[in-house]
């Protein structure tokens, strides 16, 4: 008999907890070991549970570079992440990973100048590509990055970017909110058309992960602006169960999410019939 | 060759069952399915189709994956998978035994599913001729030859006597053990018998479906317009699939028993059902169209650019007689084809 199975999880333990929005909280997970439970790639995910509750899949919004933890910023919209945010620091789960085809890059981002459009949680698998090009600085070009939320407050991560960000070298950080508030002096409107005026050169290549709306409008504006639908990637995001093909729950065509994505190029959408 | 009476059968389930559990087909409450032999059950290897298919063999309808310990905040992983003991599953015909093969590709790919691989690795499987056909049968489309499925073992129902011919190690291993009950035959009968068989199934009405179209460019398909009136009478009931023998998709649920153990079990899933696909945040197919469509785009056009051209359809024809609303794979193969008139 075999030792290993990829439906039997292990268990991992909850050390840190952030509240990062209203409804958007980070995890820190570790083994019972005390070290990180596996070695991932940016763009990657992995099925966390509560006994009892149910396993869903959720992306690593860590860097591969953090070499102490995982990470993993969650949105309450559903049954297991309603659970989720009542846990408390010393929580175990379990967990299994890491999953999917990651994003390219040590191929086909090395030595690119890159631009991330994120709309809300929609940042949390960007965060893991974000910071590890921040930390591999020298391997690549100039990096933009334009993020909206509906409101100030639900800007994820907001002061790591302000921080961090910010004061990297060739990083060009730009916020927006959809409506103004009072306490908000930055850029108000929507995400798409904000990447229009930000003005990035058609040269870059396009990272894209948000709502639905916010990906189908940002596309339509950067192959207006000559961007090449080769040079603009996304990650879908369908129900699945186990995580590794062989459950049809995320077959779209003849790619399943969950192994032959999450990380899709504009091009193989294409090609993909239109149910995700 | 060995041969062995039908009226001596008894003998010869009694036989292997002192050696390794016996699967084979079983009449209960009027239906025939697969199920573990007793002396005191009807078995009736002449049924043509079993209700299910044999592939709860390998990947039964419900099967626990996981129990987990729970207390406080802490939480133990207890790992229910048992060494599996050798068994025989006796009476598989061709298709459902090409079946195996659409799963395997499926499930003993790169991560392997160690509960399948097990179960399949401990099997001694026995093929069973179909020397009676019939109209719902199209395994020969798919290249399936029913008057000689392969398996461990090899059985043929001739007349009075069941013929049997071991293909593998296996297969002679088990052979051996049961061979005092037979005695030694040429296969004179039986090849005349196959030939008999290929001559009955060239005479099916659905025998020569053309899958060509199925070929076509992906979105050609999927974006044609006769999904609407193939789909229209769909009552997404579940049924074609759960009788299925290709179909492989299953759900990840949890119950927690009466002592807190969670337990984590697998179990079958329709692709037909609404909450397939639903998520906390949307539903990618909102319609029991898009549902149907999923289902035999799957088998006819997605699972093929996958597996080098296999289909994850074997003929068996149980859709044909399960279907409440008389819809079927072979309507919409017909649909598709190009010389034929639309269904």
């Amino acid at each position: 008999m075999n030792n290993l199975d990829c439906l039997i999880p292990i268990v991992a333990v909850v050390t840190d907890i952030r509240r990062d929005t209203p409804d958007v909280k980070t995890f820190r997970v570790v083994g019972l070991d005390g070290k990180k439970p596996f070695i991932h790639k940016p763009g990657q995910c992995a099925m966390l549970s509560i006994p009892g509750v149910g396993e869903a899949l959720f992306s690593i919004t860590s860097s591969p570079t953090n070499e102490k933890y995982l990470e993993f910023s969650i949105k309450k919209c559903g049954c297991v992440t309603e659970v989720l945010h009542s846990i408390e620091v010393g929580q175990q789960i379990t967990l299994r990973g890491p999953y999917g085809r990651p994003f390219p890059v040590d191929t086909v981002f090395a030595k690119k100048d890159l631009l991330f459009v994120a709309g809300g949680i929609g940042l949390a698998p960007l965060r893991s590509v974000i910071n590890y090009i921040r930390d591999k600085r020298e391997n690549y070009g100039k990096v933009a990055v334009v993020y909206g939320a509906r409101t100030a407050e639900d800007l994820v991560d907001y002061e790591e970017i302000e921080k961090e960000w910010k004061n990297v070298k060739d990083f060009d950080v730009y916020l927006t909110i959809d409506r103004e508030q009072p306490d908000w002096t930055g850029h108000v409107g929507f995400v798409p058309n904000y990447v229009k005026e930000v003005g990035v050169p058609n040269t870059y290549t396009a990272v894209l992960c948000g709502p639905p709306i916010m990906i189908k409008f940002t596309l339509a504006g950067l192959l207006e602006l000559g961007f090449k639908k080769e040079n603009i990637y996304t990650t879908l995001e369908l129900r699945m169960k186990c995580g590794i093909g062989k459950c049809g729950r995320c077959n779209v065509g003849d790619k399943y999410v969950c192994k032959d994505g999450p990380v899709f190029c504009m091009t193989e959408l294409d090609e993909l019939p239109d149910e995700y | 060759m060995y041969k062995i009476k039908l009226s001596d059968l008894d003998k010869l389930y009694k036989a292997i069952s002192e050696d390794y559990p016996l699967y084979l087909p079983i009449k209960k409450a009027g239906e025939v399915n697969y199920g573990l032999y007793g002396e005191d059950e009807e078995v009736s290897l002449t049924t043509l189709k079993t209700v299910k298919s044999p592939k709860d063999a390998f990947f039964p309808q419900s099967e626990d994956l996981v129990n987990f310990k729970v207390d406080g905040n802490k939480i133990e992983v207890i790992d229910v998978r048992k060494e599996e003991q050798p068994f025989v599953v006796m009476g598989v015909r061709a298709c459902d035994f090409k079946a195996f093969d659409v799963l395997d590709r499926v499930f003993l790919v790169d991560p392997l599913d160690t509960f399948y691989q097990n179960k399949r690795n401990a099997a001694i499987v026995v093929t069973n001729a179909c020397t009676e056909p019939e109209d719902s049968c199209f395994c020969k489309v798919f290249g399936i030859d029913a008057s000689d499925p392969s398996g461990d073992i090899t059985t043929f129902i001739i007349g009075e006597n069941l013929f049997w011919r071991a293909n593998t190690e296996k297969g002679n291993a088990l052979t051996e053990k049961v061979k005092g009950l037979f005695t030694e035959t040429d296969d004179k009968i039986v090849a005349e018998e196959q030939k008999a068989i290929r001559e009955k199934i060239n005479s099916l009405p659905n025998v020569n479906l053309d899958l060509t179209p199925f070929k076509d460019e992906m979105l050609d398909i999927f974006n044609s317009e006769k999904w609407g009136k193939l789909s229209e009478a769909c009552l997404g009931c579940g049924a074609c699939t759960f009788v299925c023998p290709t179909c492989q998709c299953f759900d990840i649920r949890e119950l927690t028993k009466n002592d807190g153990t969670v337990s984590r079990f697998r179990c079958w899933d329709s692709c037909m059902y609404s909450d397939f696909t639903k998520t906390a945040g949307g539903q990618p197919r909102t319609t029991q169209m898009q549902r149907y469509r999923q289902r035999f785009m799957h088998k006819l056009v997605y699972y093929p650019e996958n597996n080098e051209g296999v289909y994850s359809c074997v003929g068996c024809g149980r859709c044909v007689k399960s279907c409440p609303m008389h819809l079927n794979i072979v309507k919409v193969i017909k649909a598709f084809d190009k010389g034929g008139k639309d269904e």
